[in-house]
């Protein structure tokens, strides 16, 4: 929820949003409003605290007297602004989008730890996909599982950097970055060397919470890490009968 | 320090080279050093033994593909009065030097009264070819910083911005934005820390404008960015140039030693209290850094990587700091303007698109290299005239224009005017000036594959559209090109232009479906070709 100005330079002003008049400090984002008032848009990279980075495009909306698109995370409101969030336009550049992030890595959400829980795929229902036209690009990319406590996993990725921005700009350490080109871009750790080596990762675990996909998980919960150890009960009950 | 002093040194600088009546000119310009030019330079020097030659490098004449270029000219005779020798090798250095003043060597002469020379209009390159690039006197000796002079002195920087305004110029890195409202925009951004850069990052396929103007003249570019600053009240300027031009960095280098001691650079300019500082940036290799926001990134020591806009450089630019941002081309039309004022420059080319445009002639075409034409010349007169059509008596069948963010353009708008609106029109753009020349056996489907592998390796990665749209779009073009797509692949392929195009942040992104686009509007049957399984 946007707090009152605190500024008293911050003018405050009106907009139409789908039809609905609805009234915004003009420092805000078309994506602040938005949320602010229940209206939905998707989005991937934009994270309520993080800085704007407008990478992963599903929150363009359309203005009114205007012939390109806005993306809503990085466009700042401004009187008289009429929006459309959800036109049958907007509708299908977003499934296509979401169609080019699931066909980019391996998104297999059956076998996926964040099955359930990720917002690519909650994206995915929400947008009506249900198939994916593109080919996939089945690529394969590395693991990392150094750190004790959390993994990195490629494949599952979608670039959006959250976890290079929570890292920089709330935890202070720069841990992570984005490095190469293209679809070969990888989030690295320091200068790409293995995560559990970092001598600047505080563990602090703030890049798994806002990961928003499976890319980024604790350790010991993927399905081949739920292995049951039963070895305990022999011993437990010999000891039992000894007494 | 006045325009009358400017002019006495320009005439003391003249004066060293008194006894002179002839110059032997050899290109040193990249094209030509890679054909061996400086061996040539080398023997010519040597071998001279006549007082009243000289014997010296200059910059690029313009015809690449006749390197290693020689002109032979009277003293202040530009390339029209001279007899240029083409391909010439260190031990037709003898020859050569005895055609000063005596009979041509028909061996290797190259006429200038063909139309590659003559339906030139040099205003960008008016010193290029004529004036050795590592020379600060040289450039003073024809006129050089007499715009800036003039400026400092004579002008406000409102009579600066008003010149500009008069002019009409527009961007020439490829957007045609009018230069006149970008000065006077950042010129009204409260004072303070303001930078002025100039954009070389060239990286356009085929084009090689800016690397030869970088070569042959740098002080034209460092003088315009001076002027800049004093318009829009900078005090630091960033010259931004990729990496993969090496003697384009260190003519920049010199340039800018030797325009600091001579005071045309650094504190309070020309005793005036105007103070201004360059420095140069390399690019280091990505396509994405000519990108205005990137470039900024760049500069600033972070990864190349475009952000939203707004805001634009205008109002938060380096480092949050309003900057002016210019391509080499554009701030190498400055001092001129300001010399001969907006109203000259305003009389050249067409209505909505002044003054003329340095084309990068490459592909399918005989006379490969640099031209300058005024705008408004039709593509006709540049590739058939000036260009000299295609060699082996090929049919012409295409050009793209604007590189990867372009479009071609087929024969049947050959007679268009070239200008910024035109090409739009046809579905392409002017761009930084690169134009490849396709001929009849040129397979568009694979000219559309190229250009989007070139996107493709080239995509920051920052955008979902533009990293792995670029992915599926090669994809399906390789398919398409190697006869084994279906009909559904091209709907899908158009379907995934639709969507990069208007998705993407930056231009690059929104840009790269232009190339299939554009084929698929000209040359669809060849598409529907390749369907067929032909």
């Amino acid at each position: 929820m946007a707090l009152p100005a605190t500024t008293p330079n911050v003018r405050v002003v009106t907009l139409t949003i789908d039809g609905r008049d609805l009234s915004a400090r003009e420092d805000e984002t078309i994506i602040e409003v938005c949320r602010e008032n229940q209206i939905p848009i998707p989005s991937l990279c934009y994270l309520d605290g993080l800085s704007i980075w407008g990478g992963c495009r599903l929150c363009v909306v359309e203005l009114e007297g205007q012939g390109r698109l806005f993306a809503a995370c990085s466009t700042r409101v401004a009187e008289g602004m009429r929006i459309q969030t959800n036109t049958e336009k907007l509708q299908r550049y977003r499934r296509v989008i979401i169609e080019l992030l699931f066909a980019e890595r391996n998104h297999v959400c059956s076998v996926c730890v964040s099955n359930g829980h990720c917002e690519l795929q909650w994206h995915a229902q929400k947008c009506g996909v249900d198939h994916v036209s593109v080919p996939y690009r089945q690529a394969a990319y590395p693991v990392d599982s150094s750190h004790e406590m959390f993994r990195m996993d490629h494949n599952r990725c979608i670039l959006c950097t959250r976890c290079v921005r929570v890292c920089d700009e709330i935890e202070g350490a720069h841990t992570k970055d984005v490095m190469g080109r293209g679809s070969d871009c990888q989030i690295i750790t320091d200068l790409a060397a293995p995560w559990g080596d970092s001598d600047t990762c505080t563990s602090c675990g703030k890049c798994v919470q806002v990961c928003p996909t499976g890319a980024l998980v604790k350790q010991g919960t993927s399905a081949g890490e739920m292995v049951k150890d039963q070895h305990f009960l022999p011993i437990l009950a010999r000891r039992r009968h000894a007494q | 320090m006045h325009l009358d002093d400017l002019a006495e040194l320009a005439e003391q600088y003249r004066a060293l080279d008194a006894g002179i009546t002839h110059e032997v000119r050899v290109c040193v310009a990249a094209a030509c050093q890679s054909t061996g030019s400086l061996p040539v330079l080398e023997a010519l020097t040597q071998a001279n033994t006549d007082d009243c030659c000289k014997v010296k490098g200059v910059g690029c004449m313009g015809l690449c593909s006749a390197g290693p270029m020689v002109a032979v000219a009277p003293k202040d005779g530009g390339i029209p009065e001279s007899v240029l020798y083409r391909e010439v090798k260190p031990e037709d250095a003898a020859e050569v030097l005895a055609s000063v003043g005596g009979p041509l060597v028909e061996r290797l002469h190259c006429p200038t009264d063909q139309p590659f020379f003559t339906r030139q209009m040099r205003i960008v390159r008016e010193h290029s070819g004529i004036i050795d690039p590592d020379s600060f006197k040289g450039y003073v000796a024809v006129g050089g910083y007499a715009g800036l002079i003039k400026a400092l002195t004579e002008m406000t920087p409102a009579d600066v911005l008003r010149e500009m305004t008069t002019s009409g110029l527009r961007g020439r890195g490829g957007g045609g934005y009018p230069t006149g409202l970008k000065w006077s925009t950042i010129a009204k951004m409260p004072p303070g820390q303001k930078y002025v850069i100039c954009n070389g990052d060239e990286g356009d396929p085929g084009a090689f404008m800016d690397r030869a103007v970088l070569e042959s003249d740098p002080h034209r570019v460092l003088e315009g960015m001076a002027i800049a600053a004093y318009a829009v009240g900078a005090s630091k300027g960033y010259v931004y140039v990729r990496a993969e031009y090496p003697l384009a960095v260190e003519r920049l280098t010199t340039a800018i030693k030797k325009a600091k001691r001579a005071g045309f650079i650094g504190n309070k300019i020309a005793d005036t209290q105007f103070s201004f500082e360059v420095e140069i940036r390399l690019g280091a290799g990505a396509f994405v850094c000519g990108e205005e926001t990137a470039l900024m990134a760049s500069i600033e020591g972070l990864r190349g990587q475009p952000r939203p806009r707004p805001p634009y450089p205008a109002e938060s630019g380096l480092w949050g700091c309003p900057t002016l941002i210019n391509n080499v081309e554009t701030f190498a039309n400055i001092a001129p303007i300001i010399t001969n004022g907006g109203e000259w420059f305003a009389g050249i080319g067409t209505e909505k698109s002044k003054g003329t445009k340095v084309f990068a002639l490459a592909g399918s075409i005989s006379h490969i290299g640099l031209i300058e034409v005024p705008m408004g010349i039709t593509l006709r007169e540049i590739i058939e005239e000036i260009g000299g059509g295609c060699p082996g008596g090929k049919a012409f069948k295409a050009v793209q224009t604007g590189g990867p963010s372009g479009g071609c353009i087929p024969a049947q708008h050959l007679d268009i005017g070239v200008d910024y609106d035109s090409l739009k029109t046809l579905g392409t753009m002017m761009g930084s000036g690169g134009m490849i020349v396709m001929d009849e056996t040129c397979d568009m489907v694979d000219v559309a594959r190229y250009f989007m592998e070139f996107c493709m390796t080239e995509s920051c990665g920052k955008c979902t559209p533009c990293r792995t749209g670029t992915w599926q779009m090669h994809e399906l073009l390789d398919r398409i090109a190697k006869s084994r797509g279906t009909p559904k692949d091209l709907v899908l392929l158009e379907e995934l232009c639709e969507v990069v195009q208007a998705t993407s942040l930056c231009g690059l992104g929104q840009s790269a479906p232009n190339p299939v686009l554009s084929t698929l509007r000209y040359f669809r049957d060849e598409y529907e070709e390749k369907l067929a399984g032909r």
